[in-house]
């Protein structure tokens, strides 16, 4: 689908902030805002949902939680009881205190590591992707946001640059893409 | 945006901008290593290297090339153990407790000791992998079905809850770690210029590229794995201690030992942070981001768990006492008075009395001091572990048995070989990685800044110099200083624009200042307005004006909208000859 992109440079977040603000309000739909640090209260202003991956982490938790349980059940008490000192071997619950370390370790593994992973997978960055911010600055010192004409179909991609530059934008760019 | 109070001393010195913080970090990836770095570099690769020619010794022979005997059965292998894993505690704990209590001094620092964590932590593995002696069957500690049985592990034994914790809280930190990297990776990707380092750094940044939604979720992902990462930290010296404190020795059945190890280990690793710190923020020029007040909170908190410690060591020797049982009181009065009171004596000295001398502001704040302490620390904090592990055990029930512990070449070579490697990873660190948090950095400048605190600057985008011109250019004062209240009209864009082209041109040719001034209507053509108008713009010295290129020259026309049409190419050519000639003179 062929569109136009058009990149508003600037050099301070909180003129970023200001300028979204007022073009949302105008009924301007930003589609992204490229930033070297999180823009805190950046968010809402351009529509951005908050994440779910906190839901996500106290699933994988969940998960680590019941394996570690599940496996410690059938080592120690199901398939080979371990007579320590003659203590009750044959009975999870009496046992539970001495699995308590191993069980919350192995929590935390499961939900720092899903997370982790579900993390870089949502984000698609992994080893070998290409960088696709359109300004090698965006990690240094510069903010970039970017409208597209698809989404904004009542403006012109001039009448957007004219009320783009009244936000204080320090560069403009604009870009085909197929 | 974090605000903060005016009173609090700022946490960056002086005035950055964002670029600042970038060039002030990523400069000595991208510089030519100095030679100090190779020097160290190479010491402590010959160090390590000979470390692993000990452990090489040790898996070939066996075990009994340590110093150990039939009655002291743990000695130095599992001191250093310890010693390690409890260095390994700051990282973590700066990292994640200080984020969840939202302390912003934390950002300088919590890089680099992470690193260091994550490298200690490596340190501390070796020991009780060495140790099993058959280091090639040691993935008998995970439950894996084997072809005894299945014969599993024992779950109920502290050993193996060791191995959960401390692999665990390594892999946990380093994923931690390296979340944070990735956007710093990503600054260093499109700044650096050669192609190999490149490709490395692309590699390293797994493509980000610092989208609104990808910084959402980069910050909820921190909070929860610090959340996580907390009780972590305590979990595992707690289990580290576990494998005294269940055993029946008397000095290691003890009920304290937990919080007491925990508490032990953050005051270790402090230590170890402020000993390291203290001579990479010198040498890397680090002095803005990493300061006095830094240098002070850690030492803040090295005195609290210094005390920690102190009264854990007087409650051990009092409940010895209190509990009538003969054995335990005989460990501690033979710790204090028999063979080994040399060792309890520096432990005590070290790390008892040490940190109390940081209650003295003077003290704590002065940096020799600070890291003649974190060393004296880290010495204490090993005759701890020495004098827990080695005089507990080595006068047992049975006078007969009685002995000593003498360390071999070996059990010295491994040692201090780990400390060799540490500093290999180290340094390693410190030369391909970004040390600071950058985007961390860059996030508090405004709240925190010294120049925004004291309100000489309006906003990081612009150095002083500039945001001085950009004032004057704009009389109404509608540049883009007041970040929520830009009411910018097209002149400002254009204003902007030439700020940008001239930010470039300076960055070029580069800056000087007024106390480098020279005569500049030494060159043909350049009257006393134009020279003033130059003088305006920062430009001062013949250098400079040597540097110029006819674009520069006609970017100069724009901005200061003076008529330069002579002086392409020839004021550049002026000017070197005049350096040349004061030179000559």
């Amino acid at each position: 689908m062929a569109d136009t992109v058009i990149y508003a440079m600037y050099d301070d977040d909180e003129v970023l902030k200001a300028g979204a603000k007022k073009l949302v309000s105008k009924g301007i739909k930003v589609n992204e805002v490229f930033s070297p640090f999180p823009i805190h209260g950046i968010d809402p202003i351009i529509g951005v949902k908050d994440t779910r991956l906190g839901i996500m982490a106290f699933l994988y938790g969940l998960t680590g939680l019941m394996l570690a349980t599940i496996g410690m059940n059938y080592f120690m008490v199901q398939d080979w009881p371990m007579n320590i000192g003659g203590k009750p071997s044959f009975s999870y619950l009496e046992n539970f205190l001495a699995f308590v370390p191993i069980t919350f370790e192995f929590t935390v593994l499961c939900a720092a590591h899903g997370m982790a992973i579900t993390y870089l997978l949502r984000n698609h960055t992994i080893p070998g992707m290409p960088a696709e911010n359109p300004d090698p600055r965006t990690t240094d010192d510069r903010f970039v946001m970017e409208l597209r004409l698809s989404e904004n179909e009542s403006y012109k991609s001039d009448q957007l640059e004219a009320m783009l530059k009244e936000t204080g934008v320090v560069e403009l760019d604009q870009k085909e893409i197929k | 945006m974090h605000k903060e109070a005016a009173i609090r001393e700022p946490l960056i010195l002086g005035h950055k901008t964002y670029h600042d913080v970038t060039e002030d970090v990523c400069k000595p990836i991208e510089d030519k290593a100095p030679k100090t770095w190779y020097i160290l570099f190479a010491i402590a690769a010959i160090i390590g290297l000979y470390g692993v020619g000990c452990i090489l010794y040790l898996l070939g022979t066996g075990i009994g090339t340590w110093g150990l005997n039939k009655t002291v059965g743990w000695a130095w292998d599992i001191t250093n153990f310890v010693w390690w894993v409890g260095i390994g505690h700051a990282g973590t704990l700066i990292s994640a407790v200080l984020l969840l209590f939202r302390q912003k001094w934390r950002m300088a620092i919590n890089r680099s000791a992470e690193a260091m964590t994550i490298f200690a932590v490596f340190m501390a593995g070796l020991f009780p992998l060495i140790h099993m002696g058959r280091i090639w069957v040691a993935y008998w500690v995970l439950p894996l079905p084997n072809q005894f049985g299945s014969l599993w592990p024992n779950f109920n034994s502290p050993l193996l809850w060791d191995v959960f914790a401390i692999s665990t809280y390594l892999s946990v930190s380093l994923v931690f770690w390296y979340i944070g990297l990735l956007p710093d990776f990503a600054t260093i990707r499109d700044r650096v210029k050669k192609p190999i380092p490149k490709r490395m750094y692309s590699m390293l940044s797994f493509g980000w590229t610092g989208k609104a939604k990808h910084w959402n979720r980069f910050e909820l992902v921190s909070l929860v794995l610090a959340g996580l990462a907390t009780p972590l930290v305590f979990s595992v010296h707690s289990i580290v201690s576990f494998d005294f404190a269940t055993s029946v020795i008397p000095g290691w059945h003890t009920t304290i030992f937990p919080p007491y190890f925990v508490a032990g280990a953050v005051f270790s690793g402090f230590a170890m942070v402020q000993t390291l710190l203290l001579v990479m923020r010198k040498a890397m020029k680090l002095e803005a981001y990493i300061h006095t007040k830094h240098v002070e909170y850690m030492n803040i908190v090295i005195m609290v768990t210094g005390s920690i410690v102190g009264v854990a060591y007087l409650t051990e020797l009092f409940v010895s006492w209190y509990s009538g049982v003969e054995y335990e009181a005989y460990a501690f009065i033979n710790r204090a008075t028999g063979p080994y009171w040399w060792a309890y004596a520096s432990m005590m000295t070290c790390n008892v009395v040490s940190p109390q001398l940081m209650w003295f502001r003077k003290l704590r704040r002065s940096l020799l001091f600070t890291f003649v302490i974190s060393i004296v620390v880290n010495i204490g904090m090993w005759f701890e572990r020495f004098v827990i592990i080695v005089t507990s055990v080595h006068r047992d029930y049975l006078p007969s048995s009685w002995s000593m512990f003498y360390p071999t070449h070996i059990d010295i070579g491994v040692f201090v070989g780990t400390i060799g490697l540490f500093f290999v990873f180290f340094l390693l660190f410190a030369r391909f990685f970004p040390v600071l948090a950058l985007n961390e950095i860059k996030s508090i400048l405004r709240g925190s800044g010294e120049s925004f605190k004291n309100g000489d600057a309006h906003s990081p985008a612009f150095s002083l110099s500039e945001q001085h011109l950009a004032n004057k250019g704009t009389a109404s004062g509608t540049s883009s200083n007041e970040g929520s209240q830009s009411s910018t009209t097209e002149t400002t864009a254009s204003e902007d624009k030439h700020e940008t082209q001239l930010n470039k041109l300076l960055d070029r040719i580069g800056s000087a200042s007024k106390e480098d001034k020279v005569d500049l209507k030494q060159i043909k053509g350049l009257g006393p307005v134009i020279e003033t108008k130059l003088n305006d713009i920062g430009i001062f010295t013949l250098e400079q004006i040597a540097k110029l290129t006819p674009e520069d020259i006609s970017t100069l026309e724009q901005i200061t909208g003076a008529k330069l049409g002579r002086a392409e190419n020839d004021w550049a050519e002026q000017a070197k000859d005049l350096m040349n000639n004061n030179n000559n003179n």
